[in-house]
């Protein structure tokens, strides 16, 4: 924390390590990710084996259900989870002309959170500014703002704004009133309706707000900005899932943000890019800052690619506009 | 007790009906079980297997349970509007009204919390509200107000109800078991009519109505608050503490005008419930209408003057006959032409008509407090973009219908039991009318 840069580029070694490591059972979300090949249901044996290299250098088999519990590190405690990681101010960069709905970002953090598949912490939104635009991928996270009226009206203090920007959720004190779901006008939060699927072994585990595991029931949930891989020193999943470096994370103190391939000043690339938070007018002040989608290396229309009927229905009203005035 | 003339009747015509139970009412009271059993399972079911089991999901967080909190907490300032203002302005023709207002009060103050308990999710953790409370956050400052409102209602009840718990005590003609004429005198308090005990009762009544009127006003405006501290189109409006206040004033007048129709009837209470109380109550009740009707005018007028893109999304909802067109209609017109145009008409003001017109307006009342509620929610920032039908449009489930038509049966059950053990006009009030 005395010497930002080193830290910063512990950060980035950490994050190439992971690669370097991706067959390792104890390395990374992103392992499970590329082990389970595309298949994003949530379920427990799938009898579907998997060779991997254990960290002894043996090879060993285990089904695949079982990789994506062991890089889950273990949660602070819910005391430790209200202190901020000392001296950091967390800021994410989100480049929507890198964007092309590949949804990556989604399905790894429904891994790394143990989200089934119609919960999604992280959504993709098709936007589409004015008549005369053109519709864009927009990536939405928690945008952990400065000002968070989430935060404002909880009764318990169960959601909470950290020093070093996170906004978080303690589970086990949420009376699960909805209030901050209400108040959040950029559609964050969501609400476990019904007892959440989970495994005896993911239940069993000591409760952190850092890891937000177990789930439990009638209580909310949002993108944390997976606080248990930053004090790793890691980064979030979805910076790491991204095949196309959308994703910027960072430390503002510092003033850089890397997607784990580049690392880039955060001051500059906003200067440069025109840089900018959404309905900036509502006072809220997020953390997460959009560079705006100029000159897009995908079509719009390659987000669609392959996508099911039911993804593609998500987005008619944007794509065809007059079949909603029908 | 001594008892003059005026005092002896009445407690000679009340006493069939809190001396026993008829067979009607015993088949009353069985039929308003049912929907309460049917409520209590869905109550189970909800418990049991979450929230899902309701139209609820995670853009329109909130649905009929926080219509119908509104609803009831509306119609509690029945008592607030008697007890406080016409107490005060000492306005004689509210004595034979009293009881039925207070009891609205009392006993939609206990239903309508009820309903916020529903929308959370964790009831186990309820403590939490004490333990880590947080002052900053509207709900806990309706904790605070709804439960000190609670408190001050019922104390008004009571106090205004001591007299005539003391002729109970002391009326030998009653018929009443020893374990009830027990209750009255525990309750009764050793009061006697001393002038001491007469003057400390009448300081405390008058302290009591000077407090509940603010005490009202803002239980309903921290209520508004709730909607009107977050950032949602047709919520975050400056106007809304005063809105919701008149709103609730308004249907207050309106159960009061139907509760006081059916005593009327159903006890044979016309000696005492006369025409000229559903009149005087009209006239309360179009001017609120006319207040409301301004109020709902302005706060739609300037929404669509201006048409922000947000604002104007649920407003083109609200407009929209394909979507909460039909309702936000029948709201206006039933809720706000309808009771002024019978009150207005002299033809047309007469206790049958007014009850019909509190009827249509009270459930307009409701109607509005859904449609606060849900177009708002409907309508988010970002565009839903979801293929689940339930979570882009709310639907009530039937746990949430049968929640509420319980909370109704329940709201009934209650009055019918107040007025087996009370007298549901003050018995001892004809006795300061002899004396002013």
């Amino acid at each position: 924390m005395d010497q930002p840069e080193n830290v910063n580029q512990g950060t980035r070694r950490n994050f190439l390590s992971q690669l370097g490591a991706l067959g390792a059972v104890a390395a990374c979300g992103s392992a499970a990710c590329s082990c389970s090949s595309g298949s994003n249901h949530e379920q427990y044996e799938t009898g579907n084996k998997v060779k991997l290299l254990s960290p002894d250098g043996e090879m060993v088999e285990i089904d695949e259900s079982h990789l994506r519990h062991v890089h889950k590190t273990v949660g602070v405690s819910r005391e430790a989870a209200r202190q901020g990681i000392p001296g950091k101010k967390f800021v994410m960069v989100i480049d929507l002309a890198k964007c092309k709905n590949a949804r990556k970002c989604v399905s790894a953090c429904q891994k790394m959170h143990h989200l089934p598949e119609d919960k999604e912490w992280v959504s993709i939104r098709l936007m589409k500014d004015s008549e005369k635009g053109s519709p864009y991928w927009f990536p939405k996270t928690c945008f952990h703002c400065d000002n968070p009226p989430c935060a404002k009206v909880c009764p318990v203090d169960a959601t909470y704004k950290r020093s070093d920007g996170l906004v978080m959720i303690d589970n086990e004190r949420c009376i699960g009133c909805k209030f901050c779901m209400a108040a959040c006008p950029y559609s964050t939060r969501v609400f476990n309706w019904d007892e959440p699927v989970m495994s005896s072994e993911l239940a069993a585990l000591s409760y952190s707000p850092e890891t937000s595991l177990p789930r439990k029931i009638g209580t909310v949930e949002k993108c944390d900005f997976c606080p248990d891989m930053i004090r790793e020193g890691k980064l979030p999943d979805c910076v790491t899932a991204c095949p196309n470096g959308v994703f910027y994370f960072g430390d503002e103190n510092e003033d850089v943000v890397t997607n784990g391939d580049e690392t880039i000043r955060f001051s500059q690339i906003i200067a440069e890019r025109g840089g900018y938070r959404y309905a900036e007018d509502l006072g809220t002040k997020p953390r997460v800052y959009y560079l705006p989608p100029r000159d897009r290396i995908f079509p719009v229309e390659r987000g669609l690619d392959g996508k099911s009927e039911e993804l593609k229905e998500r987005y008619m009203d944007i794509l065809n506009p007059d079949k909603e005035e029908v | 007790m001594n008892l003059n003339q005026q005092q002896s009747e009445a407690l000679k015509k009340f006493a069939p009906q809190i001396e026993s139970f008829s067979r009607p009412a015993l088949v009353w009271v069985y039929l308003l079980l049912i929907p309460m059993g049917l409520a209590a399972y869905a109550l189970y079911r909800q418990v049991v297997d979450g929230h899902i089991v309701t139209g609820m999901r995670d853009h329109v967080v909130w649905g009929l349970y926080i219509a119908n909190f509104i609803f009831f907490i509306g119609i509690s300032y029945a008592g607030a509007i008697i007890s406080g203002f016409l107490h005060l302005l000492k306005v004689e023709w509210r004595k034979p009204i009293i009881r039925i207002a207070e009891l609205i009060t009392v006993i939609a103050t206990i239903i309508g919390p009820v309903y916020i308990l529903l929308c959370v999710g964790r009831l186990d953790r309820l403590h939490h509200l004490v333990i880590y409370g947080r002052l900053q956050s509207p709900i806990t400052w309706d904790v605070l107000a709804i439960t000190t409102y609670l408190f001050g209602g019922l104390l008004f009840l009571y106090l205004a109800t001591i007299k005539d718990l003391a002729i109970y005590r002391d009326a030998t003609e009653l018929k009443l078991s020893g374990w009830r004429r027990r209750i009255y005198k525990a309750l009764a308090l050793d009061y006697q009519g001393s002038p001491e005990q007469n003057k400390s009762l009448a300081i405390s009544m008058n302290l009591l109505s000077i407090m509940i009127i603010p005490l009202a006003i803002i239980v309903h405006s921290v209520l508004s608050w709730i909607f009107g501290m977050t950032l949602r189109p047709g919520w975050h409006s400056t106007i809304f503490g005063p809105y919701f206040v008149l709103a609730a004033i308004y249907s207050g007048t309106g159960v009061l005008i139907i509760t006081m129709w059916i005593f009327r009837k159903v006890y044979n209470l016309y000696d005492y419930l006369l025409d000229k109380h559903f009149i005087y109550l009209g006239y309360i009740m179009m001017v609120m209408a006319g207040a409301y009707g301004y109020f709902t005018f302005s706060e739609y007028l300037t929404d669509w003057y201006t048409s922000t893109r947000w604002d104007s999304e649920v407003i083109s909802k609200l407009f929209d006959l394909n979507q909460f067109g039909g309702l936000f209609l029948f709201a206006n017109v039933a809720g706000i032409i309808l009771p002024i145009a019978i009150v207005a008409i002299p033809y047309f003001r007469k206790p049958g008509l007014i009850t019909i017109a509190a009827a249509f307006m009270v459930l307009a009342l409701w109607v509005k407090r859904y449609l606060i509620i849900v177009p708002t929610l409907e309508s988010p920032l970002f565009p839903i973009q979801d293929s689940r039908l339930e979570y882009i449009h709310y639907s009530p489930t039937w746990v949430e219908w049968a929640l509420t038509v319980g909370g109704v049966a329940t709201f009934l059950l209650l009055f019918t039991l107040a007025s087996k053990f009370m007298t549901i006009v003050s018995v001892s009030e004809f006795e300061s009318e002899k004396h002013v």
